[in-house]
């Protein structure tokens, strides 16, 4: 019986045993660890509870202040500050000040950090955007990245999988964000949990990372431990070219493919050839609706960025449909680049200039409004939609407040009315 | 080991920003947590708790965010025990983690209801209604892989931790 990808990559990194299956309990060597300014003090209280004088590994560690930096209050300025010394301490090599900082999921593939084949544990819950890399990747807590950071290691049980397979050819304007919100609403908020979801299909092979990103960023929206895509051409040539500008310390990274029979708890077949742009409505990710059918919802705000759709090339199908128009006089807009490398980009390809001519802000790169935190928190019985991740209740501020999750481009156009719509209605 | 309270009873996919809000998330005092735990589900859940009580919920429990935030703010605020029919898989690894009793369990999920007074045996994996409206009535938890009882029982990972001979 063959091994799924997710399968493979365990069992090159679990300690002690030659053969595996789900459900079975392991320790496995981590690769690459990393917490933020909400998730890392805590692991760092935890971490210096052991006395201990050194961390596993200096370089495989990340501490990236990415959720309310710039400091938003003098509270989060201390939470930075725990980061800031910690790194200084114990001479962490990946410790992003503002200004190279990111949002950790965009940052560290973009950094060339983290590598196909990699066993990777993020104190966050989107840390299975990594794996769009055809890496394992999976959130854990604060204590589990403390114990991480002492010791290399981590325990895991073993996830079934479950296979969606991607077939048909997109329309336009539908991409990642529609893909997984389809998925989402098939599956839902607990259908994968505790289980990997393997994306795959030709849509998926002609898709560009970031569309990749997307998908598996939301893999944890249906409860799944991780998302994971094979890799292919498009995914050596990303990382070579993170490894070629970035030069990291480890280069050489393992590719990992399903076996033909390996084995899977479900199999869903999309084609998704008619399938028209989406949006989840409050409050769950799973509440999924064609964009059509919420033509006369008002929007106050519009938020195009996060560690889902923050990357170069949403912004620049944003762009696209905000060229030479202007945002409602009532709607404010709320464009967030990802890392610096994506805001520079931004800038120098003319999208910034697109937000800002079209009556927009665009901001430095951090998590920003998605959570609630700040550059747009929502006020009672206000609306927003989003390029994020989640809708939950009070998500993006009061609690009685409403998030509707999009991808960028109807983001954009509903900006410009006002309200949901499609860009083909602009 | 065994926890006796009151029921404090929630639906389906309470998430991680109903337990503890984002708003909050600029401490990690465990005090201050708990002031607001539950703030966005039921407002005057922080000040009815009694230590002790429990939470009973149904399906993915702790859904959302990877925030350790959300069970400090549990146990802080005098929860003893968390039984539901499922829990998402990071607030389980969590709450292990940082020694909050947490039980997946669908029967006792169904039946026990908001103010009932109960009685959880931890060792046992069971909870049972106690004082005068004591049934008998005994609902199995699921146990955990010895792998997990371990680290319980060490009374949180880090304790585990430094059990442990490594340098």
């Amino acid at each position: 019986m063959g091994y799924t990808i997710t399968e493979k990559i365990l069992l090159a990194h679990a300690r002690g045993v030659k053969k595996i299956a789900p459900n079975d309990f392991i320790m496995a060597k981590v690769d690459f660890c990393f917490g933020n300014d909400i998730t890392a003090p805590i692991a760092i209280r935890e971490f210096r509870k052991l006395g201990k004088k050194k961390v596993f590994n200096q370089n495989r560690i990340g501490l990236i202040p990415d959720h309310f930096l710039p400091a938003k209050d003098m509270k989060s300025a201390n939470q930075a500050v725990v980061l800031k010394d910690f790194a200084r301490e114990y001479g962490i090599a990946n410790y992003f000040e503002v200004g190279r900082m990111g949002i950790e999921h965009a940052l560290l593939p973009e950094r060339g950090l983290i590598i196909p084949g990699d066993l990777t544990v993020g104190a966050d819950s989107h840390t299975c955007t990594h794996g769009a890399l055809g890496a394992f990747a999976t959130g854990v807590g604060s204590t589990d990245l403390a114990y991480v950071m002492a010791f290399g290691e981590c325990w895991f049980r073993v996830p079934e999988s479950i296979k969606l397979v991607f077939t048909g050819r997109p329309r336009k304007w539908v991409g990642g964000k529609d893909l997984i919100l389809h998925a989402i609403r098939d599956l839902g908020v607990s259908g994968a949990l505790y289980r990997s979801i393997e994306i795959t299909g030709d849509v998926i092979e002609n898709f560009s990372m970031d569309d990749r990103f997307t998908m598996c960023n939301m893999a944890i929206e249906a409860g799944a431990k991780s998302g994971i895509i094979a890799p292919d051409k498009t995914t050596e040539r990303y990382v070579r070219s993170r490894i070629r500008e970035h030069k990291p310390l480890r280069q050489s990274y393992r590719l990992y493919r399903s076996d033909e029979d390996a084995v899977y708890a479900d199999i869903r077949k999309y084609n998704i050839s008619r399938l028209e742009p989406l949006v989840a409505a409050p409050h769950l990710p799973s509440n999924v609706k064609p964009v059509s059918e919420f033509k006369d919802v008002k929007v106050d705000q519009v938020v195009i960025g996060s560690c889902t759709n923050g990357r170069i090339s949403d912004l620049k199908q944003a762009s696209v449909v905000l060229k030479n128009k202007k945002v409602n006089p009532h709607t404010r807009l709320i464009v967030i680049p990802a890392t610096q490398a994506v805001y520079a980009e931004a800038v120098k390809q003319g999208y910034a200039e697109i937000f800002v001519a079209s009556g927009g802000v665009f901001c430095t790169p951090n998590c920003g409004p998605c959570l609630g935190g700040h550059m747009g928190v929502l006020s009672e019985g206000e609306v927003a939609i989003s390029t994020t991740n989640r809708n939950f209740v009070g998500r993006m501020g009061h609690p009685g407040s409403f998030v509707y999750l999009a991808n960028p481009a109807i983001a954009a156009a509903s900006a410009v009315k006002g309200k949901i719509t499609h860009p083909s209605d602009l | 080991m065994k926890l006796k309270g009151r029921v404090f009873k929630f639906g389906d996919d309470i998430d991680t920003d109903g337990i503890i809000p984002a708003r909050y998330l600029n401490t990690s005092d465990p005090e201050e947590l708990a002031k607001h735990c539950m703030e966005d589900v039921a407002p005057d859940f922080a000040k009815k708790i009694k230590q002790g009580d429990m939470i009973i919920a149904g399906e993915n429990f702790g859904c959302g965010s990877s925030r350790e935030h959300a069970p400090i703010a549990i146990k802080a605020a005098g929860v003893s025990c968390v039984i539901a029919k499922s829990f998402a898989r990071i607030f389980y690894r969590n709450a292990i983690n940082i020694g909050l009793p947490i039980f997946a369990g669908r029967e006792a999920a169904e039946a026990l209801k908001q103010g009932d007074r109960v009685e959880v045996n931890v060792d046992r994996g069971e909870v049972a209604m106690s004082g005068k409206a004591k049934t008998g009535k005994v609902y199995i938890l699921e146990n955990f892989p010895g792998f997990i009882r371990e680290i319980i029982k060490s009374g949180g990972l880090m304790r585990y931790a430094k059990k442990r001979k490594k340098t």
